[in-house]
C-alpha cells in the first residue's frame, strides 16, 4: 500500500509536498542535470527582481555548525530575462514552479506580479518578504505586520484568482503570527516559513567577518527546529491557511516533523547542495515514514502534533480500525 | 552523477593528499579539468557544505578511479585525510567545464601552482594523445609544496620548477620563469591552475606574448553543481558585459583574459546588475 501524498498548496493541487526551497535550484536546469523535475512536488525559482542583480562580494558563505551563512544577495536575471528564459524552459516541461520575487518597493513588487500574471507556467507566486523596504530605512517587510501586508494587497490584487499567493516570512521578528496574521488578512493564500534567519561568523585567521556582506543568512539543520517553531505557531493560530515548512530539511524525518507541526508541503533547500538527489530521498524517506505509521494519506498528518494530549497516537487507532472484524 | 566511491589507496604527496577512488560512471566521463565534489565528515556531520576536489588521475582499473588531491585546509579537509582503503565516499561528478583542447600539435605549457598543478596531468595526457608538445612549470613556496614533480618529468619536453625559498628549482615563483619558458618553448598556449594572483599573474605574462590562456579558478564552493550562487568570479562575456558567474558551472576553465582578477572579490561597477548600475535596492 502507497501513501497519497497529494498535497493542496490553496487550491492547487501538488503530486507530493517536496518543493525546492527559494534560491536553492537556481534556474532548475542545474537540477535537470541529476533527475527529472516533474518528480518535484514543485520547484521554486530564486527571487526574481525588476533588474538583474550581481548580488553580493565574495566570500558568500562560510559554513557553520549544522548549517552554513550566506550572504548571496539576490543574484539573478532580473524580470526580462526571467521570462525570456527561465521560466519557458520550465513552463514547456510542464514543471510546476512557485515563481519567488524580491523587491525594494511596494511598486516593484506591485510591478513583478504584473509582469508575472500573464505569464505561462506560474503555479503558484511566493513573495520574499525578506527584502529591505528602501522606503523604510531599508528594514525588511517581513519585520512588520503592515509592511508585508501592503505588499501581499497589492500583489494578490494583481494576479489572476488562480495563482496562489505565498507570503515568505522571517524567523528573527518579534512575532511571527501577527506577521502572518496580516498577510492572510492581507489575502495571502499560503504561507511559507522560514526565510534564512540572520546570523554572523567571524575568520579568526583573518581576524574579520567570514563574510564580505558582514552578516548572512543562517540556513541547514541549525535552523529546523526555528522553522519547526514557526509553523507550529503559525498553524495554531491560523489552522486553516495552507503552510509551506521550509528550513534545515535534510531527511524525510525533518519534513515529518514539519508536517505534523501544520505544513501541508515542505521546501527543501540547504540539503540540494549537500545532495542533489535530496528531494526524491527526503520524499521517499517522509512517505516510508507515514506508511510506517498507518497513514495513507499525507493530508491525514498535517497539523497532528497539535491534537490535545491524551488522545490516542493515530496510527494505533487506525491499526485497530483495520484489525477489528 | 552521484556514486558511492570507495577508497581504494591513500598516499601523502609530499605537503598534499591523494585519495584513489573507485567511482565507475565518474571516471569515464571524466575531462581534463572536470572536478568533482565530496561530502565530508560521514553520515552524521554537522558540516554540510561539499569539497570541490581535483582530479589528478584517471583510470580504467575496477570499472574507472580517480585520484583526487587537495590539502587540509580545515575540519573537513582534515576527515578526507583520515580516510583509508575501503572506507566510502559519497561523490559527485564530474562536475564543471573542461579545458578546451588544441586540434593541432601545438606547443602547450602548463602552469602550476602548489597542489593546482595535479588538474593539469590530466590535461597533459590529452595533449600528448594529440600530438602537443607538452612544457612543464611547477611552483610552490617550497619543495614540499611543489605538486608533481616528478611525473611532470616523465612527462614533458622539459619541466622547469620554481619555488619561493629557493629549495628546489629557481627561486621566486611561477610567473618569474614564464616568459623564459614560453620564449624556449616557443609556446602556442598556456594551461594554468593555481591561486588566483598566480593566474592573474600567468594571464598577465600570457597576454604579454599574445598567446590564449585557459586557467582552471579555485574558488570556495557549497554546492559544485551551480544551485548556491556562492563561488562567482566576475568574468567577461562574448558581449563584452562583465557578469558574476559561477566558477563551478560556467567554470572552472575560463579564458585567463576574459577573468576579472584585480576585481575578484568585489562586485565591479560595471558589471551587469551591479548595484547603482539597475538594481534599485541594495539586497
Amino acid at each position: 500500500m502507497s501513501v497519497d501524498m497529494r498535497t493542496f498548496l490553496a487550491h492547487v493541487e501538488l503530486a507530493n509536498p517536496i518543493t525546492t526551497a527559494a534560491g536553492c535550484a537556481s534556474s532548475g536546469r542545474e537540477l535537470a542535470q541529476f533527475f527529472d523535475l516533474h518528480r518535484l512536488g514543485a520547484l521554486a525559482t530564486r527571487s526574481i527582481t525588476m533588474a538583474p542583480r550581481a548580488g553580493r562580494p565574495t566570500p558568500r558563505m562560510a559554513e557553520t555548525p549544522s548549517g552554513m551563512l550566506n550572504a548571496v544577495g539576490l543574484q539573478g536575471p532580473g524580470i526580462d530575462a526571467f521570462l525570456e528564459r527561465e521560466l519557458p524552459w520550465l513552463a514547456q516541461r510542464g514543471i510546476r514552479t512557485i515563481v519567488s520575487i524580491g523587491g525594494g518597493t511596494v511598486a516593484e513588487y506591485s510591478e513583478l506580479a504584473r509582469r508575472l500574471a500573464d505569464a505561462p507556467g506560474v503555479t503558484a507566486l511566493e513573495v520574499n518578504l525578506s527584502c529591505p523596504n528602501i522606503e523604510d530605512r531599508g528594514r525588511v517587510f517581513a519585520r512588520e505586520g503592515s509592511a508585508a501586508a501592503e505588499v501581499i494587497a497589492s500583489v494578490r490584487s494583481i494576479m489572476r484568482y488562480d495563482v496562489p499567493v505565498v507570503a515568505k516570512l522571517a524567523p528573527d521578528v518579534a512575532d511571527i503570527v501577527s506577521v502572518a496574521r496580516a498577510c492572510v488578512d492581507a489575502g495571502a493564500d499560503a504561507l511559507s516559513m522560514i526565510n534564512n534567519p540572520l546570523g554572523m561568523a567571524i575568520d579568526t585567521e583573518a581576524l574579520r567577518p567570514a563574510l564580505a556582506a558582514v552578516t548572512g543568512g543562517l540556513s541547514g539543520p541549525a535552523v529546523l527546529p526555528l522553522a519547526v517553531r514557526c509553523v507550529w505557531q503559525v498553524h495554531a493560530a491560523l489552522p486553516g491557511v495552507p503552510l509551506i515548512g521550509v528550513g534545515g530539511v535534510m531527511t524525510g524525518r525533518d519534513a515529518f516533523q514539519l508536517i505534523l507541526a501544520g505544513a501541508c508541503a515542505v521546501g527543501v533547500g540547504t540539503a540540494l547542495f549537500h545532495d542533489p538527489y535530496a528531494c526524491l530521498r527526503i520524499e521517499r524517506e517522509l512517505e516510508d515514514l507515514l506508511e510506517a505509521r498507518g497513514f495513507q494519506r499525507l493530508a491525514d498528518a498535517v497539523g497532528l502534533a497539535h491534537r490535545p494530549p491524551g488522545s490516542a497516537p493515530r496510527h494505533l487507532l487506525v491499526d485497530s480500525e483495520e484489525s477489528s472484524p | 552523477m552521484q556514486v558511492t566511491g570507495t577508497v581504494l589507496t591513500t598516499r601523502r604527496v609530499d605537503a598534499y593528499h591523494a585519495l584513489t577512488v573507485v567511482a565507475p560512471g565518474i571516471a569515464e566521463r571524466h575531462r581534463p579539468g572536470h572536478f568533482v565534489s565530496v561530502a565530508v565528515g560521514g553520515a552524521r556531520t554537522s558540516m554540510i557544505t561539499r569539497r570541490a576536489l581535483t582530479v589528478h588521475d584517471v583510470k580504467p582499473d575496477y570499472g574507472g578511479t580517480v585520484e583526487l588531491v587537495f590539502t587540509v585546509r580545515g575540519p573537513g579537509t582534515a576527515w578526507l585525510a583520515e580516510r583509508r582503503a575501503r572506507d566510502t565516499l559519497d561523490l559527485v561528478g564530474p562536475l564543471g567545464r573542461p579545458f578546451p583542447l588544441p586540434r593541432d600539435p601545438v606547443h602547450c605549457v602548463l602552469v602550476g601552482a602548489e597542489y593546482g598543478s595535479a588538474v593539469l596531468f590530466p590535461v597533459a595526457d590529452a595533449l600528448l594523445e594529440r600530438g602537443c608538445r607538452v612544457d612543464f612549470l611547477l611552483g610552490g613556496a617550497g619543495a614540499e609544496r611543489v605538486f608533481g614533480a616528478m611525473r611532470a618529468r616523465r612527462m614533458a619536453e622539459t619541466t622547469t620548477l620554481t619555488t619561493e625559498d629557493g629549495s628546489l628549482g629557481l627561486r621566486g615563483k611561477v610567473t618569474d620563469a614564464l616568459p623564459s619558458v614560453i620564449a624556449d618553448t616557443r609556446a602556442d598556449v598556456v594551461y594554468a591552475c593555481g591561486p588566483m594572483e598566480t593566474l592573474r599573474a600567468v594571464t598577465a605574462v600570457a597576454i604579454e606574448f599574445d598567446i590564449p590562456v585557459q586557467v582552471a579558478v579555485e574558488e570556495a564552493m557549497a554546492c559544485g553543481i551551480g544551485v548556491c550562487m556562492t563561488c562567482v568570479i566576475p568574468v567577461i562575456g562574448d558581449d563584452g558585459v562583465t557578469r558574476m558567474v559561477r566558477a563551478c558551472a560556467e567554470g572552472p576553465v575560463f579564458r585567463g583574459e576574459r577573468v576579472r582578477f584585480e576585481d575578484v572579490g568585489t562586485i565591479p561597477f560595471d558589471a551587469l546588475g551591479a548595484p547603482g548600475g539597475g538594481a534599485r535596492h541594495a539586497g
